[in-house]
């Protein structure tokens, strides 16, 4: 607002930004930092189990000579190890994977649901959100009771007589990917309904008007119109799954590779930290790119909408 | 500013002309800008005490920035902004005996409508009693009395603009500023509100400031309209004058419809001109209002529509004032009809005519030669 | 030109929603399962109801879980609404960019990421592990989350309400109280339940940041999987999902309602002179 009246607003407003500034600096950013620093430091038998600690009690100066200590070892032995570069290359590919399957599975829901009757709408969103609120974890488990070896599915597939032998599908990347178009499909179905909600009913009759055959007016009237939506969806179902732990690891089998997985391990069962550190910050490096594309996309929207 | 000729046009309000009047609101060489952009440049403007003031001007031009100033949610780049000779500059929003009613009606949809009209009451802190008393009858003022327990999104349209103006007008404010507030009415509901405004207006003795895109209904509701463009006031002055007399080719041509002719001045006589143009059949004489003009001066001619004679057979002065074409294209508007007619040098001139006999018994055709002819004082000479 | 919908899109939708539900379905389903094997229905019982509700650390979980959503959920939904106001009202200033990038990055950070980030700068910081690390974690995470969602209200909001209240001598403060949170109030409510269920339903994060005493529900969940399934998991997944339910169903049947109403008055005041 204006400089005069704005005066006695002033505190608040400095406190309405700077409250929330502060504790995302301190507990989502500043953390970044000491991930990478720890990522070069040493592992050790201690609490915390990493070295140097920087302990300013022993004087700057001392902190200061433990800084000759951080080396990029970890990250060395990263890249000589294949099993984490195979980590990192196949939950890229099972992100990708996944994501395109959500994309041909979550288009033709959102599509129905944005040309159903209007009073149903509201409904179909609800049911498509509220698997959302319930527990993901639960959801997750859910599948193993269902793909397990005496599992519903193969008890049902054997009753049928399509088979005759229960089919591997838990522990495998089946599952994995299963799992994941399950888990994500609300993610990609709302910004494709929301993209295609918005869209004037009418363009679909001018473009037929015009004498474009409704398969075409999909690919050149409804399709590139709702691409905001296509773009959102993908990036908020591929960033999370190219780091996704849970599912791997309840659905996925021992070959089943995933950074996210790799990292829990080093971490909880190896507790070698820095590395764990390592790995989170080559997997940053990795989503950096995408996660600044989706910020500037988030942020346009909202523009657009103001 | 206003032409001087003011003699024939009868009024009884008129503090502007009294110089011994104190103006109520001042805007003294105002301007504003957002970033590069002046929105208003450099405005002085004297507004009087009960005085009924338009702003008129094309989209963008800077009237609702002008009230938003006189309301407090834009300060001033520049210039003093007084209200009964006090600079009220820095007093903010919520501190000025102004009230605004808004163009979106901006109501508080999570309170009814005895709520919204209460609502400023309850900031001055007014005893209940009070507060109820001043709700009744505001509510009976605007006829909103079974409406009292609504919740806004439970009102049609009219009757949320009453609401609107209720509770705007509650406060009894020194100022009520208006912007577009009749914009999302029909066009009958329009003009029943505006003499519903007129009249409230009166009883209150309020000073009311109105934004409009209307002319039509700037002529109605106004003492005073201002038209504005690109920041800048082009012409101050009563309805009549505005109409009448005004002072540009551009406020001409934006308050109502208008004939242009040009030409040269090519004599000067005492209280009148001699224009000239070569493509023209004949020569044109007019009173003249602006005494600066010399003979060789560029000016133009501007005739209302409805004062132009148009007629099938050939005056006997043909020299003067009078002009022949085809008739090009009739315009029905029920009322009235407008002739276009095309001259010999190509220019298309209007003519209005009421249409005091039913349709079929009507003389002027399509394609019809015609004469146009008016007398000197029908037009008013411009120079810009 | 009014045609129902195509037989392709009633389809897809339908199979989509039988994919989205079957697996929910038949894990409540089985909850009553009175044999252990999932597969094999052995008859009605709720055994495994009596089992859960005798299971003294699955209900220190539990309560240790809702403190965290309860609390996490109500610092999250003012610092959200707080950053929410920032993004819409606060044109540019200073580190805006780094501003919007810390309130959207969290939507899609993967969870290992923001855990382990969390865990490292309390120990670095020598704080002491459990419940209000915890809460903390969650606090951060779906601050993003209501940010977004009180965000979207706010872009739509009509501001000249604001400046009607202050033009009818409202001081700002005031006007915030007592129009601007009324009217955005649905969204702030959206914004404290998505927050909660995200912090009831976390794993991840928790696992990383929690210490010894705060164990959470997801996290006693996750590791009775580990060791298979079981109809007693079954049985707290059914309880979860059902206090879920009908907690959504409710708030929306009530927005729905008052929908309803608004429009019938709507008509109401259409036929009014
Ligand atoms: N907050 C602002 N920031 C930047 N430019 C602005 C702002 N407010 C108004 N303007 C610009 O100032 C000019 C005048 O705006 P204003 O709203 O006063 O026009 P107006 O005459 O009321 O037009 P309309 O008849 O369309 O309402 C416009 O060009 C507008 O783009
Ligand atoms: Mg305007």
């Amino acid at each position: 607002m204006t400089a005069p009246n704005a005066k006695p607003l002033i505190k608040s407003k400095f406190f309405v930004v700077f409250v929330p500034y502060l504790w995302l600096f301190l507990f989502f950013l500043a953390p970044f930092l000491i991930v990478l620093k720890i990522s070069l430091s040493q592992t050790a038998i201690a609490m915390p189990p990493y070295l140097p600690t920087f302990d300013f009690s022993e004087g700057i100066g001392a902190a200061f000579s433990e800084l000759k200590e951080l080396s990029l070892d970890n990250y060395a032995f990263l890249f000589s190890d294949s099993l984490y570069i195979k980590s990192y290359l196949s939950s890229l590919q099972i992100a990708l994977i996944s994501t395109a399957l959500l994309l041909a599975i979550g288009y033709p829901i959102a599509y129905g649901m944005a040309r159903s009757p209007k009073a149903w709408r509201p409904t179909l969103v609800m049911l498509v959100i509220l698997p959302f609120w319930t527990s993901f974890l639960i959801r997750v488990y859910a599948w193993i009771g269902i793909l397990s070896r005496e599992g519903l599915l193969n008890t049902f597939l054997v009753w049928t007589g399509l088979i005759d032998t229960p089919l591997t599908i838990l522990s495998t990347n089946i599952a994995v990917y299963i799992g994941i178009v399950y888990s994500y499909l609300p993610f990609m179905v709302l910004p494709l309904y929301a993209a295609l909600e918005k869209m004037d009913e009418s363009l679909l009759e001018a473009a037929s008007d015009l004498g474009c055959p409704p398969l075409k007016t999909f690919w050149v009237v409804t399709f590139p119109l709702s691409l905001p939506g296509v773009v959102a969806g993908c990036f908020l179902v591929f960033i999370p799954a190219v780091g996704e732990f849970v599912i791997p690891d309840l659905l996925g089998g021992s070959s089943t590779l995933m950074i996210g997985k790799t990292l829990w391990a080093e971490f909880f069962s190896n507790r070698d930290w820095p590395l764990a550190s390592s790995v989170a910050v080559i997997l940053l490096m990795i989503l950096v790119i995408p996660i600044v594309f989706f910020q500037n996309a988030q942020q346009r929207q909202q523009e657009r909408d103001s | 500013m206003a032409a001087k000729a003011s003699g024939p046009i009868k009024r009884t309000f008129t503090p502007w002309d009294d110089p011994s009047a104190k103006p109520f609101i001042q805007f003294e060489n105002v301007t504003k800008r957002f970033g590069d952009f002046v929105a208003v440049d450099n405005l002085s403007l004297d507004i009087y005490e009960r005085e009924f003031f338009s702003l008129l001007g094309p989209s963008g031009c800077g009237k609702t920035t002008l009230l938003r100033m006189l309301a407090g949610f834009e300060a001033p780049s520049e210039g003093r902004l007084l209200l009964e000779g006090q600079d009220i500059s820095g007093v903010p929003p919520h501190r000025r005996p102004v009230n605004m009613m808004f163009q979106s009606y901006a109501l508080f949809p999570h309170m009814s409508v005895e709520g919204n009209i209460a609502f400023g009451l309850k900031q001055d802190r007014m005893p209940k009693a009070d507060i109820d008393a001043r709700v009744a009858e505001m509510l009976r003022l605007t006829k909103l009395e079974p409406f009292a327990k609504r919740k806004p999104h439970q009102l049609s349209g009219g009757q949320r603009q009453r609401v609107a103006l209720a509770r705007s007008i509650a406060k009894q404010p020194k100022v009520l500023l208006l912007d577009e507030p009749l914009g999302a009415l029909d066009r009958k509901l329009r003009e029943e509100t505006q003499f519903e405004l007129m009249d409230l207006q009166q009883e209150l003795g309020l000073t009311f400031v109105i934004v409009t895109h209307d002319q039509e209904e700037a002529m109605t509701v106004s003492d005073r309209i201002a038209v504005m463009d690109h920041g800048k006031l082009v012409q101050v002055a009563s309805p009549a004058e505005i109409y009448e007399f005004p002072s540009s080719r551009y406020v001409a041509d934006f308050i109502g419809d208008v004939n242009f002719m040009s030409g040269k001045v090519s004599a000067v006589t005492d209280g009148g001109v001699e224009i000239r143009d070569d493509t023209l059949s004949c020569s044109i004489a007019a009173h003249l209002e602006n005494p600066g003009t010399k003979v060789g001066d560029d000016v133009w001619l501007a005739i209302r529509p409805e004062k132009m004679r148009i007629s099938l057979d050939e005056p006997g002065d043909t020299a003067t004032n009078c002009v022949s074409g085809e008739v090009w294209d009739i315009g029905y508007l029920g009322g009235v009809s407008v002739y276009h007619v095309k001259l010999a040098n190509g220019n298309v001139v209007k003519s209005t005519v009421t249409n005091q006999t039913r349709l079929v018994e009507r003389p002027i055709g399509w394609e019809d030669k015609v004469w146009l002819t008016w007398p000197h004082d029908a037009g008013v000479v411009l120079t810009a | 030109m009014k045609k129902g919908p195509s037989l392709f899109n009633v389809v897809s939708v339908t199979l989509g929603f039988a994919f989205l539900y079957l697996p929910i379905i038949l894990l409540v389903i089985y909850s009553f399962n009175s044999g252990r094997n999932v597969a094999i229905w052995a008859g009605w019982s709720t055994k495994w109801y009596v089992a859960m509700v005798q299971n003294q650390q699955l209900l220190d979980a539990a309560w240790v879980t809702l403190r965290v959503g309860l609390l996490s959920a109500t610092v999250a939904t003012v610092l959200g609404t707080m950053a929410a106001l920032t993004l819409v009202r606060h044109g540019r200033f200073m580190g805006r960019t780094l501003f919007s990038g810390m309130v959207y990055a969290p939507l899609v950070m993967p969870e290992v990421i923001t855990g382990l980030s969390l865990l490292l700068l309390f120990v670095a910081i020598n704080f002491d592990r459990g419940f209000w690390t915890v809460t903390i974690a969650h606090i951060t995470f779906s601050l993003c989350f209501v940010a977004v969602v009180v965000q979207s209200r706010l872009v739509t909001f009509d501001r000249s309400m604001e400046e009607a209240a202050m033009d009818l001598g409202c001081p700002p403060f005031k006007t915030f109280f007592v129009i601007t949170l009324p009217i955005i109030l649905p969204a702030i409510i959206a914004g404290w339940m998505l927050a909660f269920t995200l912090s009831l339903d976390d794993l991840v994060i928790a696992s990383f940041t929690t210490g010894p005493g705060a164990t959470t529900l997801p996290m006693r969940i996750y590791s009775a999987v580990r060791l298979g399934v079981t109809p007693e998991i079954n049985a707290v997944s059914t309880v979860l999902i059902a206090v879920v339910t009908v907690g959504v169903v409710a708030a929306s049947l009530i927005t729905k309602r008052q929908e309803a109403e608004r429009q019938r008055a709507e008509r109401l005041a259409g036929a009014a002179p």
